[in-house]
Parts: C-alpha cells; structure tokens; sequence
C-alpha cells in the first residue's frame, strides 16, 4: 500500500483535478448509455469497444499526419455509420426480446471488434501524441496535461450540443416521444425503427467523440473496452435514467474515486477497485430499494 | 422407461470406454465433461431459475486457486513456491499428492459454496439486468485482483503441483484426470436430475415463471436462490480444482477467472442446447466443444472473431436453443398434450 498521498496532501489535489478532468469524459460515455438504454432499453456491453474504436479512428489520422484532435469531428460522423450499421445488421433483431438476449448479443459483437482491432491496429498499447503541452498550478506542484482540459472542454460542448438537439430539433423530439412511449409514438406516425436507428448512431458518435478524446489523453488498447462499459453503466445507475446533472456530478464523482483508489491502492488494483465498486453500488442499491418496499408495505 | 435405461447405460458404458477407444482425444474429451459441468450448473439458476449469471466463473477461479493452494500449502511454504516460479524445487510423493488432491477438491467445492452463500444474499436480490451486470463485474473484479496478489503469484500466475514420480507416466496422469472429470460430470448430473424433480426444481420454475407470485404463495424465494447458487458453486468449484491442476497451471485472467471464454462458454452452451432442460446443457457443451475445436483448428488465429460472431448467430436466431426447438416440433416426446383444435386457431391465429 502506497500511502504517499497522506505524507503529500497536495497529491491529492492533483488526484482531484485529474479525477474531474477524467470524469466529465466518463459522464460523456455515460450519456449515450443512458439514451440508448432508455429509448430502446438495452444494455450495450460493446459501449466501451465503441470508445476504443473510436479511439483508433483518432489514432489512425494521427499516423496519417493530422492532429488527433480533428479526430473529435472525423471521428463520430464514422462511427455514426459505424452504430447504424450495427443497428440494422444485429440490434434491431433484439430490441424487443429479453434483456438478456440483448447483453449476451453485444457481449458477441464486443468480442467480435476486440478481436478484430487486435487483427487491424495490433495488440500494442498506443496513444496519439497532442503536443498540447502541460499546465502548472501551486508552482508546479500539480501538473495538469493541457490535452485533458482540452478533452473535458470538448466532452462539455458535445454533451450541451446534444442536450440541445434533443429539445429543438425533430428528431430529438421524436426520440424523446420514442423513450416516453413506443407505442404511442408509432401511432402517432414517429418511425420508431427510424429512431432507434439514429439513437444507436448518436450513440456510437458519442462514443467516437470519448476515443478521440481518450486516444489523445490516455493509452488505447483493444482489450481495455470492458471498463468504459462498466464505468458508464454504473454512472447511470447512480445517476438514474434521465436524470443529466446526476450523470455529471456521478461521472466525476467516478473519476476522483478511480484516482484516489489509484494512489492508495495501487495502479495494479484501479481497474479491480471500480468492477468491486460497481457491485458495491448494486447491493446497496438492493438493500435501500427493498427497505422502500417495506416501507411501503 | 426402459428406454431411458438403455440410453443412460449405453451412454454411461460410452464415457467409461471412451479413453481407449480414442486416446489421442484424452484431454478434448476429459475438457468437454468440464464444459459439461459448466453448463449444467450454469443452467441451475440461468435456466430453470431465471437469474442469468455471468459470474460463475468466480467459483470456477476460487476453486481453482483453493485446490492448488492447499495442494501445495499442506507441505510446502506456498510464497516460495509461487515465488520459485517454473523451476521445481518441492516435490510431492505420490502420497503427498493424492492426499493434497484429495482435500484440495473437497475444499475447492466448500469453499465457493461458502462464498457464494455469503454473497449470495446481497446479489441474488438483485433483478434481471441487474443481476447480469454485477456478476459480470463479479467475475472480472476477482481476476484484477487475484492478479494483484503477490501469495498466489500475481500477474505471472502459479503452476500446481506435477504428477508425481515413479507410479506411471502421462498416459495415466490423463486418464486418472479423465476419470475423475467423468465421474463429476455424471454426479453433477444425477444430482441436478434428482434435485429437478423434487420440491426443489418447482420452487425454482415458480421462481424463473414470477417471483413476486412465488413469494405471495409463501414461498421463501432468497432462500432456495441462495441455495441454488450454493449447488452450482459447490460443483463448478471442484471442476475449478480439476481443471487446474489438469492444465498444471493457473493464471489470474486467461485460466482462472475467465470470463471472456469460459465464463461465456457456459452461458452459450446452455442457450445451445436449450436452458430451463435438463438434457440441453448437456448436448449443447458437446456440440459446442466440437465446434470450438473445429474453429480453434481451421480458423487458427481468428477463433474469437468465430467465436463473437457465433455468439451474436445464437442468441440472436436461436435463443430457445436445440431442445426448444426440439419440443416445438415434436410436444409428444416431452409428455405434452396438445389440443389438436387449439393448435389449429393457433396456426390460423397466425
């Protein structure tokens, strides 16, 4: 156990901003989740291979010789073909089945783009250099990488530009007419294939934007996709469907959490600490929704 | 019931002779009763219960880690051997060996039960997606941290303890582990058979069909899910311990806490064949496995590209699984009745 952060109090500033910084890029993430989940009602365990994915568009540019950070605009217009493909290929054949149909499914189509990044941008751990510099506070006490601040700035404008979308625009209206009720919806003459499609392209174009943001601020690697996966769910969870400041405040909240467990802990248990967080926050979740239950018995 | 007799026997005599009548597949067929077993046990709560778990595999790893550390701890320091690595500087006598193993599997049995009881009231109250995604990240939490313990070798790993000297060579080493994995299968499932039809097995269906109404009924429902999670713990945890010391080497993420392949493998074996039956399981692991090594042959190096693609291939078009498809067309061999003018508003229903 390494407790260097209680000798160095201000590690822990660092370990704070890093944990924001990150988070707001978490809560991105988890804003698609939380669309798709409530719109369609499915779980996308490829969530996370969708960033990754994403990421490597970025990375793929870089080699080419553009600056990965044009990566956040080329990156979600692929992807969003990317996930409507996707959509009409496999997803749309389980929308209305069983929840479970639904994980294992995109448990499949995770493994399937795993393996085939692995086969197309190798096994390597990559990143793609910004040059963005560094920033320092507190006399270069804490040191924060310009390409994070770069990276909560861009994740802010893409989640308020499509708060926006959402409440102007036709298709934002007939997507939240979809999430309310399908039924309805169809009805009153919403083509809720239509939707559903385009919310799993803004979907994986959310997730385009996170790679290309992660490409440049982190490492990428075809395998790491599962805990993006299992970080956003959890965020929504806590935050609850619907509910966008939550998804915010629990996106950073995540993030600080992640850093803290990563100084105290150790690096070789972060990833360990957020699978064992999550189970955490169901159980408690269980226990608080069942003393409801008794209370309103 | 004469004809069950026969094909139990038939089939019984089949997997006792099997090692001689192709004992180049030793170790593929003793790997498929291990699948079997998965399957079988994973269908305990995934078919006729209706929690979907894909955490099993936390058993299957707690075993595996239990048997091998109590095979070793029992004689030896356990953080020098872990440490020592490849090179074998203890060794077992052969009755150091089989009395290790022996504690070891009736451990690596107890010990995931115990487990699973303890968590079991926590998670199992857990509903649906839920339920799903925290034993998933069960699963893969207990392999990032065995990773991170330095006693059972970390990241590196640990290899259990090899045949020991002078009592036959590797022919019986195989077929000793054959054996042994045959004979836990068909416990497995002579238990389970048994278990189905007893109270038991319909307070499970009840459970799977609508819990709150089982609860109504007054039903203890958390108690039998603990207990059904505690079953297929304790069987899945010795198949841990066999498999371990069958591969002679335990890694935290790739052998142990696999979720990505055998903790997925369960999952698609019982859908394969048909969850919620008793014979699904056991017919999916097989054709499963034999399509598995077919890929892992043929597609060398794509295999789990294979792999993805069959996943999504039979949820997507085949989630009743060969049994469900089995009963749809032919209802008389599974003791329905059907109502032959029912069925008909059926089909013109349609």
């Amino acid at each position: 156990m390494d407790l260097l952060i209680f000798q160095a109090p201000i590690l822990m500033v660092q370990a704070l901003m890093d944990g924001i910084l990150l988070g707001i890029l978490f809560a991105l993430i988890a804003y698609g989740m939380a669309l798709q989940w409530g719109v369609m009602n499915i779980i996308n365990i490829a969530q996370g291979e969708l960033v990754i994915l994403g990421g490597y568009i970025a990375y793929t540019m870089y080699l080419m010789g553009i600056h990965p950070a044009f990566g956040v605009i080329v990156s979600p217009i692929i992807m969003f073909f990317i996930g409507w493909i996707l959509y009409k290929l496999v997803i749309c054949r389980v929308v209305d089945r069983d929840l479970f149909i639904s994980i294992l499914a995109t448990f499949g189509i995770s493994i399937l783009t795993q393996q085939l990044m692995n086969f197309v941008f190798g096994a390597d751990v990559v990143v793609a250099q910004s040059n963005f510099g560094t920033t320092m506070l507190f006399d270069g006490s804490v040191t924060l990488p310009n390409s994070k601040i770069f990276s909560a700035f861009v994740s802010i404008i893409f989640a308020i530009g499509l708060v926006m979308y959402m409440k102007k625009s036709k298709l934002g209206r007939a997507i939240r007419a979809t999430a309310q009720n399908a039924r309805a919806a169809k009805i009153l003459g919403v083509d809720t294939e239509k939707v559903y499609a385009a919310t799993f392209g803004i979907n994986a174009a959310l997730c385009g934007v996170a790679g290309a943001l992660i490409s440049i601020t982190f490492t990428l690697h075809p395998y790491v996709g599962l805990p993006y996966t299992v970080r956003s769910f959890m965020i929504v969870i806590i935050a609850g469907l619907g509910n966008l400041p939550g998804v915010a405040l629990s996106g950073m909240g995540l993030g600080v959490f992640e850093e803290f467990a990563d100084y105290i802990l150790g690096t070789e248990f972060r990833i360990g600490s957020v699978f064992l967080l999550l189970v955490l926050i169901l159980v408690y979740r269980r226990f608080k929704l069942s003393r409801k239950r008794e209370y309103l018995k | 019931m004469k004809k069950n007799i026969i094909l139990y026997s038939a089939l019984l005599v089949f997997g006792l002779v099997a090692p001689f009548l192709f004992p180049a597949f030793k170790l593929q067929i003793s790997f498929m009763w291990i699948l079997v077993i998965l399957a079988l046990t994973w269908d305990v709560q995934g078919g006729q219960m209706g929690y979907n778990s894909f955490g099993n595999i936390l058993f299957f790893g707690i075993g595996m880690y239990v048997c091998a550390g109590v095979q070793i701890g029992m004689f030896f320091p356990l953080a020098e051997w872990t440490a020592s690595g490849g090179e074998k500087t203890f060794i077992h006598t052969p009755p150091q060996y089989f009395q290790g193993f022996f504690i070891g599997l009736i451990l690596a049995g107890i010990v995931p039960a115990v487990v699973a009881a303890t968590i079991g009231y926590g998670i199992l109250g857990l509903r649906g997606h839920y339920f799903a995604i925290c034993t998933l990240g069960l699963g893969i939490a207990a392999g990032e941290i065995a990773g991170g313990i330095e006693l059972i070798g970390a990241g590196q790993g640990m290899t259990t303890p090899p045949w020991p000297k002078g009592i036959g060579d590797t022919e019986l080493r195989s077929e000793f582990f054959y054996y042994l994995c045959f004979v836990l299968m068909v416990a497995t499932f002579v238990f389970l058979r048994w278990a189905y039809q007893t109270r038991f097995g319909l307070v499970l269906n009840a459970i799977r069909d609508n819990e709150d109404k089982a609860e109504a009924m007054g039903i203890h429902t958390m108690r039998y899910k603990i207990i059904g999670w505690v079953v297929s713990a304790f069987f899945v945890g010795i198949a841990g311990g066999l498999m371990g010391n069958m591969v002679g080497y335990i890694e935290p993420t790739e052998i142990a806490f696999a979720g990505a392949t055998y903790g997925v493998f369960m999952v698609l074996m019982a859908i394969l064949g048909g969850k919620g039956t008793l014979w699904g399981p056991v017919i999916g692991a097989i054709i499963f496995h034999i399509f598995k090594e077919g890929f892992w042959i043929f597609f060398l190096g794509w295999q789990y590209v294979a792999l993805g693609m069959l996943i999504v291939i039979i949820v997507v078009f085949f989630p009743e699984g060969i049994m469900g498809w089995l009963r749809e067309k032919y209802p008389e061999k599974f003791g329905e009745v059907i109502d032959e003018a029912d069925r008909k508003a059926q089909v013109e229903l349609k």
